[in-house]
């Protein structure tokens, strides 16, 4: 009885710190909103626009009726056709974004090969593939995001229609998902596995160490309250915003970016819960290896954040990683919580398809449960 | 050297935040190679007080200058010309003894060359010659206050700001500290010295004392016990700090 | 099991790393005693204090508080003492109030349970209960941090350097409630920098870098004082300082307030010592005997040591 008292005083303090702290009640409520509409809007409108040039020694009637295809799609806008020595020149210039080039037998062939190299930025890069295709992309890669959405998109018109008569053998891409590349689609899932993190994560483990840092941990240390309720009251009021905002993020996914949501609802919670207790855990390990609030932050930042954002295919998709970086990735949380999202978000698999992905993190929750309780000490060293 | 020149004075000097005023239209002036103790209890307006004397804040009304200098137009010539060294912060820890002193002579634009003759100097006086090399986090915390005095005069300033320099320090170096200011005001500085210890004030030249955020008493630590027929400065402050209002 | 002895401290070693905090000390503090630590920063009293809030194990050596083994019975200690940590450890966002029923609720006790005990201190603060601890003066923190670690009525007070940086006025009002709390049966034991405040104690230990220089009570302590002690005030105090270092028979000489206190051998002739500051142009001088203070004797022992 006593014990739940002081556990029950602890959640109410913990409240009163967030309600009184302007930031961290931004931090919470504000950026989700604002980074699922930023990432919703702002970058789809990105890769409208397309400029494209047609090469084609000479133009039949098939490669016509192609090309007026492509030029009736919202995301394109026809340029010309141009000589086959000037495409590099047309590219350097912006005059196209992607050169389509038809082969001289294309009525004959009519399969398809694409060839976009992602470069530096700035910097324009042709790929030519070999002459056996039928069709070439030839793309100004300096923007692999509009470069990728663009190639998407011309291969989906491309094999899309039978009525083109390409032949779907000779593709090497097809888009099985989220036909129209619509980028929300993609990003609501890596927004919800980097916003955890951040509230669940950094968000605790900085309060855990402001405590240690202020002196009040010494208080609360030599109190009858266990150390180890005191840390889980600290993450109730977290886990509560998170499953808050859980339901803004998957309500203005539904009904503001027009996601779906056609698979398994009780499934993207349940992996979603799963998903909150690991970051909690990640966030009371880091409280347990720092001393100060700055290296709490500077940790979760270099040990999450970053790899969050570059390896766990939020931005950058896993398949086209080098093969250590993909083996590195297997070891973040949160890019199997975005598989298993995506998987039933955008495709509408039932839950038995993220099997794997849901135990994979449940072994790393209890995994990291077990690192942080065995670390977290109830003595000063 | 004249020693009746005046080096700091302030007239009807007040500060206010908002409704409160902090410092209330103090007035008063020190001279050169004064030891001045500005006393006061918590809250009462000594940090506020000394903030706007070093140029770190603008005065809400009156005037102030220190060593000829305007506070409220001249703060950055003022903050060439004054040192100063908290009990919070004062050296780097990760430093050693010698880049500490190059750092704060460099920042206070001395040559290279005449930065190593004045630590050589500064060394020998403290008796830290053997510990150049040593990491000031290392020092024991006496050791630590008597350098960052050390530092704090490398540049010969003509008016040293120390705020409460003895706190935590044992009996034994907090006397050797004192001795350190006794020397550095018989050149020449002048010190200008908060502390909490009430057998320091009896140190000083001149005392002030600060009660919600006016100067209550002011002169020397004689003058005032016969004024206020008190034994000691403690029990003076004592007598007048009970009747403070507010506390901070 | 009640004994008369509140804490009790023996050979109580701790090190970190190759630093030795703490050189083997020991030492008791009896039920319902006000005990004074003091000394300067260095000398090992938060070491000590973290030991016996059990918050760190010793290296060697042992200690009870309140009749209970600081390793074995942790939990149990942890029950009846009330710990004020050096540093402000209260929470700055929450209101005066707020903290005060959060600490009530960490031990498991109701704010009014135990309010006869704090009511004298909170009384003092309670206009402000609504403002935020971190508005609040220095003065009025350390006494809400005292209500806040006595609110569950512990058997023993741990309070380490409660008045550092705090002015003398409201010291001297924080060293009156420690009275009151020691006369209503609470065993407290405070840790001071202040040499002046060790007469507030029943009985004080002296410490410095690790060890006890003595315990006693503070006139037991003077009482030790082997030496002749002399006050010399002049004119040029700092002139004059230096002038009676050079003087034959002249051990020590230091400013201590308006005068400086002078340690002499038996050689010292205070005629003769008069005569020869007069030649050297002190002429107004004042040299008398005086009674010890803790401070002296402190002095005295951190040399001789």
């Amino acid at each position: 009885m006593k014990a739940r008292n002081g556990f029950f005083a602890f959640v109410r303090k913990e409240t009163l710190h967030i309600l009184r702290d302007p930031r961290t009640m931004l931090i919470v409520l504000g950026i989700p909103v604002v980074q699922l509409l930023l990432f919703g809007f702002a970058i789809s409108t990105e890769v409208n626009n397309i400029d494209f040039a047609v090469a084609a020694p000479h133009p039949s009637e098939t490669v016509r009726r192609v090309v007026a295809r492509i030029a009736a799609n919202d995301y394109f806008t026809f340029r010309g056709y141009v000589d086959a020595a000037r495409i590099d020149r047309v590219l350097r210039t912006a005059e196209a974004d992607v050169v389509v080039v038809f082969a001289d037998d294309f009525d004959r062939r009519r399969t398809v090969s694409c060839a976009a190299i992602p470069a530096a930025a700035g910097e324009t890069t042709l790929a030519v593939a070999d002459g056996k295709a039928a069709v070439q992309l030839i793309f100004d890669a300096s923007n692999p995001n509009t470069a990728a959405a663009g190639a998407g998109y011309l291969q989906s018109i491309l094999t899309g229609e039978d009525s083109l008569g390409t032949e779907r053998a000779g593709v090497e891409m097809r888009l099985l998902y989220n036909p129209q590349m619509k980028s929300a689609y993609n990003f609501v899932p890596g927004i919800m596995g980097l916003l955890f993190i951040l509230i669940c994560s950094i968000m605790t483990s900085v309060s855990i160490v402001r405590e240690k840092e202020s002196g009040t941990m010494e208080v609360l240390l030599v109190s009858p309250v266990r150390p180890v309720w005191i840390v889980f009251a600290k993450m109730i009021p977290y886990f509560l915003l998170s499953c808050f905002d859980l339901s803004v993020i998957l309500l203005l996914a539904r009904y503001v970016l027009g996601v779906p949501m056609s698979g398994s609802i009780a499934g993207i919670v349940g992996v979603s819960i799963l998903y909150l207790l690991l970051a909690l855990a990640l966030g009371l390990f880091i409280s347990t290896i720092a001393d100060r609030q700055a290296t709490a932050l500077v940790i979760s930042a270099m040990l999450m954040l970053l790899p969050v954002i570059m390896l766990s295919g939020m931005v950058f998709p896993v398949e086209n990683m080098p093969g250590v970086l993909q083996a590195l990735s297997c070891a973040i949380p949160a890019r199997w919580y975005i598989e298993a999202v995506r998987k039933l978000m955008v495709q509408a698999l039932p839950f038995s398809a993220v099997v794997r992905e849901f135990l994979i993190l449940l072994a790393m929750t209890l995994a990291l449960i077990g690192i942080a309780l065995r670390k977290f000490n109830d003595k000063l060293e | 050297m004249n020693n009746s020149e005046i080096i700091l004075s302030v007239r009807e000097l007040t500060k206010r935040f908002g409704t409160f005023t902090a410092v209330d239209r103090i007035s008063f002036e020190v001279r050169r190679g004064e030891i001045f103790g500005f006393l006061g209890a918590n809250g009462a307006g000594k940090t506020t007080a000394m903030r706007m004397l070093c140029g770190l804040s603008y005065p809400t009304a009156g005037f102030g200058t220190v060593a000829g200098y305007d506070i409220a137009t001249q703060g950055e010539a003022i903050k060439r010309r004054i040192g100063y060294m908290s009990q919070r912060f004062s050296l780097y820890d990760d430093l050693t003894v010698m880049e500490n002193i190059r750092l704060f002579g460099g920042i206070y634009g001395l040559s290279r060359r005449e930065i190593l003759r004045r630590a050589a100097e500064l060394l020998r006086r403290l008796g830290f010659r053997g510990e150049a090399r040593t990491r000031v986090g290392a020092l024991p915390l006496g050791w630590k206050q008597k350098l960052a005095f050390a530092v704090a005069t490398l540049h010969r300033p003509e008016v040293v700001f120390l705020d409460e320099p003895t706190g935590g320090v044992d009996p034994v170096t907090r006397r050797q500290f004192w001795e350190l200011i006794y020397e550095a005001a018989a050149g020449g500085t002048t010190i200008f010295v908060t502390t909490h210890y009430m057998d320091e004030a009896e140190y000083c030249s001149r005392v002030s004392i600060m009660v919600d955020g006016r100067i209550r008493a002011i002169g020397t630590p004689a003058e005032l016990k016969r004024q206020f027929a008190a034994e000691s400065v403690d029990e003076l402050f004592r007598s007048l700090a009970r009747g403070a209002k507010r506390s901070e | 099991m009640m004994t008369d002895v509140a804490i009790r401290v023996e050979g109580l070693v701790k090190r970190y790393g190759r630093v030795t905090a703490l050189e083997g000390i020991s030492f008791e503090v009896r039920r319902g005693e006000l005990f004074g630590l003091i000394g300067p920063d260095g000398a090992g009293k938060t070491t000590l204090f973290r030991l016996l809030a059990t918050l760190l194990e010793p290296d060697a050596g042992r200690a009870e508080v309140d009749g209970c083994d600081i390793v074995r019975d942790y939990r149990t200690i942890r029950a009846r003492v009330g710990y004020m940590p050096g540093r402000f450890s209260l929470y700055a966002d929450l209101s005066v109030e707020e903290n005060l029923a959060f600490f009530a609720a960490l031990f498991g006790v109701g704010v009014r349970d135990n309010y006869d005990l704090i009511a004298p201190i909170y009384r003092q603060i309670e206009p402000f209960r609504r403002r935020r601890a971190g508005k609040l003066s220095g003065g009025m923190k350390q006494k809400l941090a005292l209500c806040c670690a006595l609110v569950h009525r512990p058997a023993v007070l741990l309070l380490d350097e409660p008045t550092t940086g705090v002015d003398p006025v409201s010291r001297c009002e924080f060293w009156e409630m420690l009275a009151r709390l020691r006369d209503e049966g609470i065993s407290i034991l405070v840790a001071t920098p202040y040499m002046d405040e060790a007469r507030r104690c029943d009985r004080v230990a002296l410490c410095d870098r690790g060890r006890l220089l003595a315990v006693d009570t503070p006139r037991g302590i003077v009482e030790t004082f082997d030496c002749p002690l002399y006050a010399l005030s002049g004119g040029d105090m700092y002139g004059l300082l230096k002038a009676a270092r050079a003087e034959t028979g002249v051990e020590t000489c230091y400013p201590f307030g308006a005068e400086h206190h002078l340690t002499v051998g038996p050689e010292f002739d205070p005629g003769n010592f008069r005569r020869r500051l007069a030649d050297a142009g002190f002429g107004d001088v004042d040299l008398h005997r005086v009674e010890p203070g803790i401070e002296d004797l402190f002095m005295k022992r951190m040399r001789h040591e």
